[in-house]
């Protein structure tokens, strides 16, 4: 009895990681295992198995929109919250002038303020345009609160470069822009991949300044919300565990490549 | 790169070189001339500014005042990437990115030199490196970069190459091993190298001529032998090597040689070997230039008497003293240990004699203790 | 540095994007916040007049709902600080080979929407899921409590799902300690106990502040949690400012309520760094 209690002693941790693994992944499986439900509409209780949900995603009316939506939303945002914040990221990590320090305090103040008031602003601002809520304003709320996420993942990325390996360049023949070409940006990249991939993940899950945004148009969790209450159609689940499928895929690949290249 | 600038050849000439930050000074007036194609270091400890010298030569800091020129062609203000110098970094600075074959071929393919393969594998071989082509800087040894640094900045043929402290990061065996290969690589392609160094004995194995720097300024400049027979400041004397210092007065003259009363006993030395500027002076001889004798024993030269023992320090190679002098100064005896047998013990009372073609005088007002302490610091990047 | 001029082109299409559409809408808010309703007109019409007095109201009726913002988003973060540690301790100590799949198994659940993961925890905890029927026979709880539409899910929800924020900040902190000044603080005699309290800890306070910040500030806004695990006893602020802004049109008083809600929690949290004094969070 001594020798187990010295071995779950010394296991503590690991048996207490293992435990909250598991309690992370409880609704994960859940959502995947009621992908699988047979039921019409109403996703409450198990009514059987069947694989036709995940032959036929889209056959509840509104998800595939709504998917589509969030995905077209998703890059737009990802593609100029990344620009725009790499831009800010390399002006603060890179260069001392004046207002260094009010700028970086400006663009934490996004992160600091709760998705509600980020939300509830932006609507009075378009209401006082008059400009309805809908595709385009919610683009705009999404790369506003995906910015300040951008440019501390790159400006961190940034902050780690040496920057002997810039004067290296120099030192050998390369004149600035060609030390930013082939120095400086091949080695941030990974930082901005990162950056990108966050503010993607961050734009696709968001719900509450899309809800304020968005009118009349949905997104894949404002339907998920709307629908809770006469039941989420199995073909949400489907999508939801395919997305988190495709994104632990992702994640692994690139760890894979990243480990291949330490060694080859 | 077609700038007049890349083109130019000849003596490094530093003139009235200054560096300043806000109030502190890191290089003060700074004047010498290297020699085209000759082994020269920079010797000081950590933050003398010889690390901010090369920097400007290298164009990756702007001199507050003063100029450089390469030959006759002025590149004072020359942008780094025009100069035809490169340097071997401190940390190696190897583009993790990049293969070690494309971090080679770097300097080569921003001059627009399309065919790099040849000389690529010619600096690799140089370096005795050629199987390494392909892997990542990560994957390779610490003595491994290093010798891809060198090669890197080797490969384009640069009128200057510039060292800053490249052998610092390796163990003692290494270094000296690195020390002799550097010699050897800079007769071979005949560049001029300009090492940095803090450490004094690399200094003296590997260069031609030496500019002992502290505070910003050259202490003095010369030839290994030149620096460690005849010291002009106690920095000097102490920075290389070790230096027994005594405060003395000339008392007379005797044909060349002057006469010094060190604390009431008389020693010689010859005129032309004393830096003092009145008769106060810091007579110098160096620790393995002194020999113990029991006082029954005669010797000639020079002799101090009254000296008692104080600590014996077995070496291997030699054997260490501190001699108690009766003016209450301890000085330092190195004795070869060329027969075997360490024949001094502690409390015995010997004389010091030494040929008095080997003392040095300094100013009577340096300061003895100059170039003494040992640095902790030392491999902390300077300003 | 480079020259003068880069740094601000580099900084104009991002900042000026920030200015329009954080700076400007924050400046409306507080616009808005000073309205009332033009009397006899229709709604949604209001008329500026600077009436300060909507805060005093707007805060007087809604001041349950403040403070139960608040109480859940400490009670959660304090929760998530409690699991995550220990958990991001093991992954940076105990990780081995294994740090980064374990890593991504933190963010993992994150891939499937929030709202799908919140709803299961709803299904899971609610009648027809296994946990109650469970502790029910085994009389851990009385036939007549439900887990669900309950203050306990909610807070359960909001620790649930800032997770990730508390962990990932905890384990760069943590992941950062030398492992020798913990070998360090047992060869000088401290057991196990006291080199965590007065080594392990302090060391990672950086990272405790940074994911108690992220966790907190985003849990006092939240109304999505209350909204699918609640009921109208656990109603948040966000679900006042929610309804007030959709349901019931009072754009003054949501305003209102929005900027108190973003000032307070600007202050919590200059008042927390500068106590826990960290300088450079981001």
């Amino acid at each position: 009895m001594n020798t187990l209690s010295r071995w779950f002693g010394r296991n503590l941790l690991r048996i207490y990681a293992v435990v909250a693994f598991t309690y992370l992944f409880i609704p994960v499986a859940y959502t995947f295992a009621f992908s699988f439900n047979d039921s019409a509409k109403s996703n409450l209780i198990w009514k059987g198995f069947t694989w036709a949900n995940w032959q036929n995603p889209c056959g509840a009316p509104e998800v595939c929109t709504a998917l589509g939506n969030s995905i077209k939303i998703g890059l737009l945002a990802t593609i100029f919250s990344t620009i725009l914040g790499t831009m800010i990221a390399f002006a603060i990590g890179r260069h001392k002038f004046k207002g260094r320090s009010t700028t970086n305090l400006l663009i934490f103040l996004p992160m600091a303020t709760p998705e509600i008031v980020l939300g509830a602003s932006l609507l009075s601002l378009f209401l006082v345009f008059q400009i309805n809520p809908g595709f385009w304003p919610t683009v705009i709320a999404h790369v506003l609160f995906c910015m300040s996420f951008v440019v501390v993942t790159v400006k961190a990325r940034i902050a780690s470069l040496d920057p002997r390996l810039e004067q290296a360049a120099m030192d050998l023949y390369a004149n600035e822009r060609e030390t930013f070409r082939r120095v400086t940006l091949p080695l941030v990249a990974p930082g901005i991949a990162a950056a990108a991939l966050l503010a993607f993940s961050l734009s696709f899950d968001d719900f509450i300044i899309t809800n304020f945004n968005s009118g009349t148009m949905t997104t894949f969790p404002k339907f998920i919300y709307t629908s809770a209450a006469r039941g989420i159609p199995a073909q949400a689940n489907v999508i939801g565990s395919a997305m988190f499928f495709l994104a632990l895929a992702i994640v692994i690949v690139g760890q894979l490549v990243t480990r291949k290249r330490k060694v080859s | 790169m077609s700038d007049i600038a890349s083109s130019a050849r000849g003596d490094l000439g530093l003139s009235h070189l200054t560096k300043s930050y806000g109030d502190f000074t890191a290089v003060n007036d700074l004047s010498l001339t290297i020699a085209e194609g000759s082994f020269f270091a920079l010797l000081g400890p950590s933050g003398c500014g010889k690390t901010t010298t090369l920097r400007m030569i290298a164009g990756l800091e702007e001199p507050t005042q003063g100029t450089i020129s390469l030959g006759s062609t002025d590149i004072t203000y020359t942008k780094p990437y025009q100069r035809p110098i490169n340097t071997v970094f401190q940390n190696y600075a190897l583009f993790p990115h990049l293969t070690i074959f494309e971090n080679i071929a770097f300097g080569l393919r921003r001059r627009g030199i399309k065919d790099v393969d040849d000389a690529v594998n010619k600096a690799l071989d140089l370096v005795e490196l050629p199987h390494l082509a392909q892997r990542k800087p990560t994957q390779l040894s610490g003595g491994q970069q290093q010798r891809i640094a060198l090669a890197r900045a080797i490969v384009n043929r640069p009128a200057l190459l510039l060292l800053d402290e490249p052998l610092g990061a390796l163990d003692l065996k290494l270094r000296r091993q690195m020390q002799i290969e550097l010699k050897w690589i800079q007769k071979e392609v005949g560049i001029t190298f300009v090492h940095v160094t803090h450490d004094q004995e690399e200094a003296m194995t590997m260069a031609d001529t030496i500019a002992v720097m502290n505070e910003g300024e050259i202490e003095q400049m010369g030839s290994p032998a030149e620096l460690y027979d005849n010291p002009k400041t106690a920095f000097v004397a102490n920075f290389l090597g070790q230096s027994n210092l005594i405060k003395g007065s000339i008392t007379g003259l005797d044909g060349a040689n002057q006469i010094v009363d060190l604390f009431g006993q008389k020693i010689s030395l010859q005129k032309d070997r004393s830096h003092a500027v009145d008769n106060s002076i810091l007579a110098g001889i160096r620790p393995e230039k002194f020999r113990i004798s029991r006082l029954e024993t005669s010797t000639s030269g020079n002799i101090l008497t009254g000296g008692k023992i104080e600590d014996v320090s077995y070496i291997g190679v030699s054997t260490q003293y501190q001699v108690l002098m009766p003016w209450g100064q301890e000085l330092m005896v190195f004795e070869q240990n060329d027969d075997g047998v360490a024949p001094f013990s502690v409390g015995e009372s010997v004389n010091i004699s030494w040929e008095p073609v080997f003392t040095f005088a300094l100013r009577g007002d340096d300061d003895a203790e100059a170039g003494t302490e040992v640095n902790p610091d030392e491999d902390l990047e300077e300003e | 540095m480079k020259k003068i001029s880069t740094p601000y082109l580099l900084l104009i299409p991002g900042m000026g994007f920030l200015f329009i559409f954080f700076l400007l809408p924050l400046f409306n808010l507080a616009q808005t916040s000073t309205q009332t309703r033009v009397s006899g007109g229709d709604t949604g019409e209001y008329e500026q007049t600077w009436r300060f007095a909507n805060y005093f109201d707007a805060f007087v009726e809604n001041r349950e709902q403040f403070g139960r913002s608040f109480l859940y988003a400490l009670i959660a973060t304090v929760l998530a600080l409690a699991i995550a540690y220990p958990l991001a301790y093991t992954i940076a100590f105990k990780g081995g080979r294994f740090k980064n799949v374990m890593l991504v198994l933190v963010i993992a659940p994150f891939f499937t929407s929030f709202l799908l993961r919140t709803i299961a925890w709803k299904q899971i905890l609610g009648e027809e899921g296994f946990v109650v029927p469970t502790l029910r026979s085994l009389h851990i709880i009385s036939e007549s409590t439900t887990l669900t539409s309950s203050a306990f899910a909610v807070v359960m929800g909001m620790t649930y799902n800032f997770l990730p924020f508390m962990t990932l900040p905890l384990y760069a902190s943590i992941d950062r300690i030398d492992p020798r000044t913990l070998e360090a603080s047992g060869d000088l005699y401290a057991n196990g106990f006291t080199t965590f309290r007065r080594v392990t800890l302090p060391l990672s306070m950086p990272g405790v502040v940074a994911g108690t910040l992220l966790t907190f500030i985003p849990a006092a806004g939240d109304y999505v949690n209350a909204a699918i695990l609640g009921s109208p006893q656990t109603k948040m602020l966000g679900n006042v400012i929610e309804s007030r802004y959709f349901k019931i049109v009072d754009y003054p008083t949501a305003s209102a309520l929005s900027f108190t809600l973003m000032i307070s929690i600007l202050i919590l949290v200059t008042v927390y760094v500068r106590k826990a004094g960290t300088e450079e969070l981001v």
